[in-house]
C-alpha cells in the first residue's frame, strides 16, 4: 500500500491512476485522490502551534490548510453525522488528539481521510484496534460512504470474518504478510 | 618589532607548564586515572599551537592573494569536514552539503567584513583575514552540527506524523518545514545565548588577547562586536543552508521521506 501512494520507491513496475502515473498527476494531487490510512494513526496537529493544544477537531480542519484542498472547506455537519453513526457524540472533538486512544485514533484518521472524498481509499487494518461492536459501526459507515460513484476501497485485514463481511473481490497474499 | 607587551620567552613556558603538575598531582592523589591522557593532551596542544604559530607567522609575511585564499579554503574545508564528524547519522553527500553551507557562508560575512566594514588594505591581508575566518569557522561548525542533527533526529522522531501528511496529500514543504524550522532554531540558539552574556559572564577570548597585546580596551570591544555580529550572521547562513540541502535530500521530489538513506554511525 505505501508503495501505492509513493510514500515508498517502487522498486519495478508502474503504479497507474485513470491512465496516469503519479508523477503526472503530481504527486500531491494522486494522494488526495488515492488516500492511504496507515494502521498507526497519528494526529497531525502543528507542532509548533504547541502540540497539546491539538483537539480532535483541530486535527481534522487543519487538513484544509494544505495546498491541495484550498479550493475545499471542512464540514462540521458531516463530521457530526458520521460522529453518530459511530455511535459518538460531539465530545469526541474537544479530545486532545496526542491524548487518543489506539482505537480513538484509528477512528480520527478515518473521519479525517474520508471528509477528503477520495477516489480510492487505501486502509490498513482499519479496525485492528477497535472493539467489535464500534467494527461493525466503522464497517457500516464505510458502506454507505463507498454508495457514492466514484468511490472504491482497498483494506488489508488478518480478520477472515471481516473480509468475507465487507468485501467483493479478495486478493490472499498467503504466508508472506 | 617594538610591542608594548612583555614577550613570553621559552623558560617562562616551561615554568607555565609546570602547572600541568597541579593536574597531575590531583589525578595521582584521587586516583582518577587521567595521569597520561593529561599529559599526551598537554603536550599535543603546545606542539599544536607552535606549529600553528610557525605558520601564520610564515602566512603574515606573505603577499599573495592566491596562497593566503588557499589557506583560507583548507580552514574552510576541516571545519564543513569537522561539523558532519560530529552528527550521528549521515546520508550520501552530506559532506558536500556541509562544504558549501560553510565555504557560502564564511565567504560572505567574511568578504563582507573585510572589504565592507572594516575596509582592510588589501583585502586579502592575512592579519584579519585569517582570524576573522578562523572565529566564523569555528561557530558555523558547531551551528551545522547541532542543526543537522537536530533534523535527522527530528525527521526520525515525527516519521510518523510526516508520512500521514504526506499520505494526506501534503507537499514535502508542508510535511516537513516545522522540522526545518526547528532545525535552524536549535542551530541558532548557542549563538544567542553567548551574545545574551557576552562581557558579563564570559569575556571573549578574542577582545582579552587584544588587550593583553596592548590595544585599548574599546577598540578591543568594537572588534569583538564586529566579529559576533559575523558569527551570527555566518552560523544563521550555514544552518540555513545545510538543513535546506538536507531537506531536498531526505524529502525527494516525489514528497517521499527517505529516512533509508540515513546510515546511523558508531561513535
Amino acid at each position: 500500500m505505501r508503495n501505492l501512494v509513493m510514500l515508498d520507491p517502487i522498486q519495478q513496475g508502474a503504479v497507474k491512476f485513470e491512465g496516469q502515473t503519479p508523477s503526472e498527476w503530481g504527486v500531491s494531487a494522486y494522494r488526495s485522490r488515492v488516500m492511504y490510512v496507515p494502521q498507526r494513526a497519528v494526529s497531525i496537529e502543528n507542532a509548533a502551534r504547541n502540540a497539546l493544544e491539538g483537539t480532535v477537531q483541530d486535527n481534522l480542519m487543519q487538513v484544509f490548510e494544505l495546498g491541495v484542498y484550498s479550493q475545499r472547506q471542512f464540514d462540521p455537519h458531516l463530521i457530526q453525522t458520521w460522529l453518530a453513526q459511530l455511535g459518538r457524540g460531539s465530545e469526541f472533538l474537544t479530545l486532545q488528539g496526542a491524548r487518543l486512544s489506539g482505537g480513538e485514533a484509528q477512528i480520527l484518521a478515518l473521519l479525517r481521510a474520508l471528509q477528503l472524498s477520495p477516489q480510492v481509499l487505501l486502509l490498513d487494518e482499519p479496525t485492528a484496534s477497535l472493539d467489535a461492536a464500534t467494527t461493525a459501526r466503522v464497517e457500516a459507515l464505510l458502506h454507505d460512504w463507498l454508495q457514492h460513484p466514484h468511490r472504491a476501497c482497498l483494506m488489508t485485514s488478518h480478520d477472515a470474518e471481516q473480509i468475507r463481511r465487507v468485501t467483493h473481490r479478495q486478493l490472499n497474499l498467503g504466508e508472506f504478510v | 618589532m617594538e610591542s608594548d607587551y612583555i614577550v613570553i620567552g621559552y623558560g617562562q613556558l616551561t615554568l607555565a607548564a609546570l602547572l600541568i603538575l597541579v593536574n597531575v598531582a590531583l589525578s595521582a592523589v584521587l586516583q582518577l586515572g587521567l595521569g597520561k591522557s593529561l599529559l599526551v593532551a598537554a603536550l599535543r596542544m603546545v606542539v599544536q599551537l607552535l606549529l600553528i604559530g610557525f605558520v601564520l607567522e610564515w602566512l603574515f609575511t606573505q603577499d599573495n592573494a592566491l596562497i593566503i585564499l588557499a589557506i583560507a579554503l583548507v580552514m574552510t574545508a576541516i571545519a564543513g569536514v569537522s561539523a558532519v564528524n560530529r552528527t550521528q547519522r549521515r546520508f550520501a553527500g552530506i559532506y558536500w552539503h556541509s562544504l558549501l553551507s560553510v565555504l557560502t557562508a564564511s565567504a560572505l560575512v567574511t568578504g563582507f567584513a573585510m572589504v565592507g566594514i572594516i575596509r582592510v588594505q588589501p583585502w586579502y591581508d592575512p592579519q584579519y583575514l585569517i582570524p576573522m575566518l578562523g572565529m566564523v569557522l569555528g561557530n558555523t561548525l558547531n551551528g551545522i552540527s547541532l542543526g543537522l542533527d537536530r533534523f535527522v533526529e527530528g525527521l526520525i522522531a515525527q516519521r510518523d506524523q510526516v508520512e500521514t501528511l504526506l499520505a494526506l496529500g501534503a507537499t514535502r514543504w508542508e510535511a516537513a518545514h516545522d522540522q526545518v524550522r526547528n532545525a535552524i532554531r536549535v542551530g541558532m540558539i548557542p549563538t544567542i545565548n553567548s551574545m545574551m552574556v557576552m562581557g558579563l559572564v564570559s569575556l571573549p577570548g578574542m577582545m582579552t588577547g587584544q588587550i593583553l597585546a596592548g590595544a585599548d580596551p574599546i577598540d578591543a570591544v568594537r572588534y569583538q562586536i564586529v566579529i559576533l555580529f559575523m558569527i551570527a550572521a555566518g552560523a544563521a547562513l550555514g544552518i540555513f543552508g545545510v538543513v535546506l540541502l538536507a531537506y531536498r535530500r531526505l524529502l525527494s521530489p516525489d514528497h517521499q521521506l527517505r529516512l533509508d538513506y540515513l546510515e546511523k554511525v558508531g561513535r
